[in-house]
């Protein structure tokens, strides 16, 4: 188990479960991170902070530290 | 129609058949919802504030079948989970408790065809508020396109709502909407699916038994499952400050003993809703099995890419600047012309005196300064919109959030920022971008501190006045350091505002990155209209009403016959074949010397006069006093100011021979020059630093919808601007 933030970019993982109850944790569950979701990092800003993520369908820009609330379970290829 | 539906505000809402319908617009960001708006209600808009926050109000009316129907367009919103007073507002008017906009008929929800799952999450909520619900799926085109195959009828069937499918960018479908929302005020509110389990809805009947104890007023079914959900939600704050201690108490007993019963909060909503959306679109919605590489991926493999899409932001933010800075000059110019052109007609048609004063000086000059910032606002929502109607202007924030975080913003606020290095006044307005009020508040209230276009000419006049033309490095550099000041001022200032008055839980991040698509032309369009007209109509007259004021108070007290007369001479001269030169040149002289009098006795004068104790420290004398005094409605009016003030007519620019040497022979009553390098900078730095800029102040009024926020940085800025100067010119004189 690890967390979002700590993707390479093209990896796939999927979610597990998101960290708090604040308005960060209510935009990452309203965005569909949900239990089960899969999701793909597609790239980072050029700073290497925001990270681009693929998710039910979408593109969704997520800070690190956004990232780093979401808890994952790599998906192996 | 009885009395429970007619609105407070609203005077036509009459009780009877005539009360106009209302009718919510509502949906996610980048689906088309303001596209739809605009191509249903047309140029007719009304716009303003709801009371008390920043969130604008949209009503059109529109006349269908006989009835009258008012359009109100919601904010974009991912959810209707409010944290803010500014989110409760669409909550609010969706349940009818917005007294400026009365009791929904109907709710017409917009979602994006290519993305329904994501947008099904926000109808979920919609469906609990017991309204007749219109759902319209925008954009098939792309979902066409990404190879998304939507059973629209059965869609409905499912959810229980009539569908609409759309292409708001094309005008296609909008008949069938119409027709729709007529249908569906007549119809009865939709009983929303029950997605929670059992224990929820025990534990939200508790909490209305506990609030009616507590002689709370009745609240809306939707509203106590906010409170529930919504952990340091707004709906939790405001229980908060009514009830402090027990209200919080018996909200967090509540959602442990909802947590021991497998209904974790915040997970659970998310996770039941989102469950309830695959279910709906089950069997509705085929993929093409594999996920396609589009276009739009391609494109943004491309965009954001950590150099290459760094490159092409910069060239696209020089181009945006470029626009705004010296496309819209020759546009500047005509306007210049053409108000140049009037006041010469009304000055041949008028004998000299306090009417054609008030006409030229005060009315045409106030009207000509409103019109003038309309050409760099047109460019830069021209291009703005080609951003965001592209779907490039997330990917700008993406690009720049990191470095904005530093200063404790985020990348939202870098074209705002950016754009007011031409014009404060269009980069005020483009914060609307910025959904969380504290940045965007922070956002605008730096905004005025970079610098300008109109700053220009007033470094160009003072660099020139203390730095040899030959030495162009020494020039450059010195202007340079006017822009960097600029901006490191702010950065501070935004650090400072953010610990102290803005200071709160950092907003998420958290955006969707659409798809690319070509812009619509149309909307373009309607874009820079809209800005336009927002400036001219809510601006305008509060900058027009300054100019006047400041006109008023150059021109009074103060016996202008000797001037009126000497400059029917002059004129009565300029008609002549040929003129006695020597006789022209004498006037001319006599016209500036009483010009200077009058100005010196007038309450502006004397306001001059009587500040000069204060602006001494800064190394200016009353005339510079003056200079600052007139130039509030717009900075770059010191120019003629001094112009007038040094006796050689208004009629000077910032590269004028006369205006430069009159200035350096300047002296103070003791023989010392008034101007040295010190005093020059000191100028500078003050202009570079202050809000002399009405135009600026009263659309920060316009935007805020409060008269405290221009208040405020006209203060913040003026104080900065006078201890900036202070020090300059006091430390610039230990090295003269």
């Amino acid at each position: 188990m690890t967390t979002l933030d700590t993707l390479t970019e093209n990896q796939r993982a999927r979610i597990v479960d998101v960290d708090g109850d604040d308005g960060i944790a209510v935009r990452l569950l309203e965005m569909g991170l949900t239990e089960g979701e899969e999701i793909e990092l597609l790239g980072f800003a050029p700073l290497g902070d925001p990270i681009e993520f693929f998710v039910r369908g979408y593109r969704i820009s997520l800070r690190k530290s956004e990232a780093h609330r979401v808890q994952v379970e790599l998906i192996e290829v | 129609m009885t009395a429970l539906n007619s609105s407070a505000s609203d005077s036509t809402s009459a009780d009877g058949p005539s009360r106009p319908l209302k009718v919510a617009l509502i949906g996610n960001p980048n689906t088309g919802k303001s596209t739809l708006f605009n191509a249903l209600a047309g140029l007719r808009a009304r716009v303003g504030n709801y009371p008390g926050v920043t969130v604008e109000k949209k009503i059109g009316r529109v006349r269908w079948d006989k009835r009258d129907i008012d359009l109100i367009d919601l904010p974009g919103t991912y959810s209707l989970s409010p944290r803010s007073l500014d989110e409760l507002v669409s909550v609010d008017v969706l349940l009818g408790r917005q007294q400026d906009v009365g009791q929904i008929d109907a709710v017409v929800c917009i979602v994006d065809a290519s993305n329904l799952e994501r947008n099904l999450y926000l109808l979920s909520q919609i469906l609990e508020l017991k309204l007749p619900v219109v759902l319209v799926l925008n954009m098939c085109d792309v979902a066409a396109a990404r190879g998304t195959a939507i059973e629209a009828e059965a869609l409905a069937e499912k959810l229980g709502v009539v569908v609409v499918q759309t292409e708001a960018h094309r005008r296609v479908g909008l008949d069938a909407l119409q027709q729709a929302i007529i249908d569906s005020v007549s119809r009865d509110g939709i009983e929303p699916p029950a997605l929670f389990p059992d224990a929820f809805y025990i534990e939200r009947d508790q909490l209305a038994e506990q609030l009616a104890e507590w002689n709370e007023p009745a609240m809306p079914g939707y509203l106590l499952e906010r409170m529930l959900l919504d952990v340091g939600g707004q709906v939790e704050t405001q229980l908060a400050d009514r009830q402090p201690e027990r209200g919080l108490s018996a909200l967090a007993t509540a959602r442990e003993r909802l947590k021991e019963a497998g209904c974790r909060i915040p997970m659970t909503e998310a996770r039941v809703r989102y469950a309830w959306a695959r279910e709906m679109l089950t069997g509705v919605v085929t993929k093409s099995a594999a996920r396609r590489v589009t276009t739009s991926d391609k494109i943004d493999k491309i965009l954001t890419h950590r150099l290459g899409g760094l490159l092409i932001f910069c060239g696209l933010m020089f181009v945006v600047f470029l626009s705004i800075f010296t496309w819209a000059e020759p546009f500047m110019g005509a306007i210049e012309t053409a108000q140049g052109w009037v006041s010469d007609f009304v000055t041949g048609a008028i004998p000299p005196g306090a009417l054609r004063s008030l006409l030229v000086d005060g009315v045409i000059a106030g009207v000509g300064g409103v019109i003038v910032f309309l050409p760099q606002i047109a460019f830069l929502f021209f291009f703005l919109a080609i951003l965001e109607d592209c779907g490039y202007m997330a990917r700008a924030a993406f690009l720049m959030d990191k470095l904005m975080t530093r200063i404790g913003l985020s990348g939202k606020s870098f074209v705002p920022l950016m754009s007011s290095f031409a014009c404060a006044i269009p980069g005020v307005m483009a914060t609307r971008v910025i959904e969380n009020r504290r940045d965007r508040m922070v956002t605008m209230l730096v905004a005025p501190l970079m610098s300008c276009s109109a700053r220009l000419p007033v470094y160009v006049l003072l660099i020139a006045l203390f730095i040899p033309s030959e030495q162009r490095l020494e020039r450059g550099l010195v202007m340079f350091a006017m822009y960097s000041l600029g901006v490191v001022v702010a950065i501070l200032v935004a650090w400072l505002l953010k610990k102290t008055f803005f200071k709160g839980e950092t907003p998420p991040f958290v955006m969707e990155l659409p798809s690319y698509k070509w812009p619509s032309p149309r909307i373009v369009l309607h874009r820079v209209y809209d800005r336009s007209k927002a400036f001219v109509t809510r601006a305008g007259t509060l900058i027009f009403a300054t100019t006047v004021i400041v006109w008023a108070c150059a021109y009074f007290p103060g016996d202008h016959g000797e001037l009126n007369a000497v400059v029917a001479e002059l004129e009565q001269l300029d008609s002549m074949e040929e003129p006695d030169e020597d006789l022209v040149a004498a006037l001319s002289e006599r016209q500036n010397q009483l010009s200077a009098r009058l100005i010196e006795g007038s309450i502006l004068g004397r306001m001059g006069h009587a500040i000069e104790p204060v602006v001494k420290p800064l190394g200016w004398d009353w005339k510079i006093g003056v200079g600052a005094i007139a130039s509030f409605p717009a900075r770059e009016v010191i120019v003629a100011t001094l112009g007038t003030i040094y006796s050689l007519g208004s009629e000077v620019d910032e590269e004028d021979a006369g205006l430069l040497g009159a200035i350096r022979g300047a002296e103070w009553p003791d023989g010392r020059k008034v101007y040295n390098t010190p005093v020059a900078l000191s100028v500078m730095v003050f202009f570079a630093l202050c809000a002399q800029c009405a135009a600026t102040l009263m659309v920060i009024r316009r935007e805020t919808n409060s008269w405290r926020w221009p208040i405020f940085t006209f203060a913040y800025m003026t104080a900065l601007a006078y201890v900036g100067a202070f020090v300059t010119y006091q430390v610039g004189m230990m090295f003269v």
